[in-house]
């Protein structure tokens, strides 16, 4: 007969209150330590300034910015087209998201985000989703080897490689993808991509249930997590976190369901919350997410328009010859195509005068891009809006009161890349 | 409540402060007259449920009087409304007042603005640089900052000074010529000086 046990777990502002009570008479002299920019724990080329008394942190200072290449700047300085490339570059575990958020944020502008073929929209819906689970496996590999739990990270990593197979598939890069353009794709996709996508949902959904095994209940796993790094709902609004940390802390916010771009409005998905806002709601929230989007995934497979092989041949680009390139073909033989062709190249897409923001969903949150257009083919000011880079700004709040230990595992919770954070 | 209401709220609160909503692609702005008033303008806002703040971004209007203007991007989480407000700053004032005693996200957004166009947020408690390091001498998303290597009509005044790392690979030399000869990548070796690599080549 099994036995049952009662485990007494008081609520979390109570469990907070006491190891705080137990901590206050201890008092001692304090100690300046340096973290990063070079630590394996600090994902990149982040740099805390730790101060502590004895091994509890009293103050932190994240130092950010070594990896600042001045993306806006670039911007400024060539074509909306031209700098696709800059975006694979931002958050680099998930370029073809970024690659999506930037194309629509210049087709708002351009004021044709709606009319999308609908195709197309299925691709970058695919590949926004395979992104979001790339970035969150990474992640996920990393928080667990900081934590010690060196198995998840080879686990992960072998799911990712297929995930960067479909890319290469798909746009010829595994990394630098550069996939999408304005008003379309860079191609259509080869005709096996959906068998090869089914095949790897059936067999990530397996590979995630052992993950699950080796993590969620786990003793180790949840000493670690639970209560730390504790955000409650209206310190995440107030620091303006985006992504699976603010739904972690239980606000119900997600782009995708809140102002649903692409084809998001047809696909049936949940959106996973927290209750607490410490690091173990925010795991157990990208697990849940990446199961999302497998689901978001199979029902892609199941609707796309024109079918796995396309042979409707269903367009993937807007037909309109002053946004999208035209045909090689009818570039050779056509006056009004070469003279298109030759425009796009030199001059860039013709943007209108105006203003826009476009925030998409991304893997660590809100990726926007606010366009400032005067007019033609270059942006006179392009700021990006990073998830990382706000939501590293909680760190000096969160902190404090942690061990030194506990740094890895807030810094792994909160998933972050200095490569988007820093611009 | 749509964002047109709010936005109209907030007019009706302020009066001729506030411009009427502009709309582009379904994207309301309110052009504030007055830089001082942001305070005001945003914390009523965040009284009406305006409760996150996406972002702050500047604009260098470079040539035009005034020459900064600031955006700030507000939304309700609760109804997922959003509007911007647009205020123009002066170039000899460059200052404006902190909004982070209401909505603690604008901290490293009003440092982050600071680091690349020099606009300074009065009672914010810590505007120090955040992207590039301590002590660099330049803001350099002004639009008079040229970028290395690419050909500018704008006078080279981002370079007057000696900058740090002059000589490195992304840094151009101090000069009168345009930023093509200011290119240390582009000299060509007659006129290099001596150095390790002519040696070699020798």
């Amino acid at each position: 007969m099994a036995t049952v046990q009662d485990i007494e777990i008081h609520d979390s502002a109570a469990r907070t209150a006491a190891a705080a009570e137990e901590l206050q008479d201890v008092q001692g002299e304090r100690m300046v330590l340096n973290m990063g920019p070079s630590h394996p724990a600090t994902h990149g080329v982040l740099r805390i300034v730790l101060e502590l008394d004895g091994e509890v942190i009293t103050k932190a200072d994240p130092d950010v910015g070594y990896l600042h290449r001045g993306d806006e700047k670039i911007a400024e300085n060539m074509t909306y087209t031209q700098f696709i490339p800059y975006t694979d570059r931002l958050d680099y575990l998930a370029p073809l998201a970024s690659n999506v958020a930037y194309a629509l944020a210049v087709e708002k502008l351009l004021g044709i985000h709606e009319k999308l073929p609908p195709r197309c929209q299925y691709i970058r819906v695919m590949c926004c989703e395979l992104a979001r689970i790339s970035a969150h496996l990474l992640g996920l590999g990393a928080f667990g080897m900081d934590a010690g739990a060196i198995t998840i990270f080879l686990l992960t990593f072998t799911e990712r490689e297929k995930i960067y197979n479909l890319a290469e598939a798909a746009s010829g890069a595994r990394l630098t993808t550069s996939y999408t353009r304005i008003g379309g794709l860079m191609r259509d996709i080869p005709p096996n991509w959906c068998a090869q996508v089914k095949q790897f949902c059936d067999e990530f959904e397996v590979a995630l249930a052992e993950v699950e095994t080796l993590l969620t209940r786990n003793r180790i796993w949840v000493d670690r997590l639970r209560d730390v790094g504790v955000v409650s709902k209206e310190m995440a609004i107030d620091y303006g976190l985006s992504g699976p940390n603010l739904r972690g802390s239980g606000v119900d916010w997600d782009l995708r369901k809140h102002q649903p771009y692409l084809c998001y409005q047809d696909m049936e998905f949940d959106i996973p919350i927290g209750s607490v806002g410490d690091s173990y709601d925010r795991y157990m929230v990208r697990q849940e997410e990446m199961r999302q989007s497998v689901r978001i995934l199979r029902q892609c497979l199941q609707k796309i328009p024109g079918g796995w092989g396309n042979e409707a041949k269903e367009p993937v680009n807007i037909a309109d010859g002053k946004i999208t390139l035209p045909s090689k073909q009818k570039v050779l033989s056509s006056m009004e195509e070469l003279i298109h062709q030759f425009m796009l190249v030199t001059e860039g897409v013709n943007c209108p005068p105006g203003e826009i923001y476009f925030g998409h969903e991304n893997p660590k949150g809100e990726l926007g891009f606010y366009i400032n257009s005067k007019g033609g083919g270059t942006p006179y000011r392009l700021k990006i809006r990073s998830p990382s880079f706000v939501n590293l700004s909680i760190l000096s709040e969160v902190l404090p009161g942690c061990m030194v230990s506990d740094v890895p595992v807030v810094l792994g919770s909160l998933d972050f890349v200095m490569g988007e954070c820093d611009r | 409540m749509t964002a047109l209401e709010s936005a109209n709220q907030i007019k009706a609160r302020f009066g001729d402060l506030v411009s009427e909503p502009a709309e582009f692609r379904s994207e309301i702005t309110l052009k504030i007259a007055d830089a001082e008033k942001i305070f005001d303008i945003c914390s009523f806002a965040k009284g009406i449920g305006f409760d996150y703040l996406v972002d702050i971004t500047s604009i260098d209007n470079y040539g035009e009087d005034p020459r900064w203007t600031v955006l700030y991007h507000l939304r309700a989480i609760g109804n997922g409304t959003e509007f911007r407000i647009k205020i123009d700053v002066s170039e000899e004032k460059s200052e404006i007042p902190s909004v982070l005693p209401i909505w603690r996200t604008a901290n490293w957004h009003e440092r982050e603005i600071y680091d690349m166009m020099g606009i300074r947020f009065r009672g914010h408690p810590d505007l120090r640089r955040i992207l590039m390091w301590e002590g660099y001498p330049h803001h350099p998303l002004r639009k008079d900052f040229p970028l290395a290597g690419k050909p500018t009509e704008l006078p080279g005044v981002a370079f007057t000074r000696v900058t740090p790392m002059e000589g490195g690979p992304f840094v151009t030399l101090p000069s009168s010529g345009d930023s093509i000869e200011r290119e240390p990548r582009v000299r060509v070796p007659e006129q290099a000086e001596p150095g390790i690599s002519d040696k070699r080549l020798k």
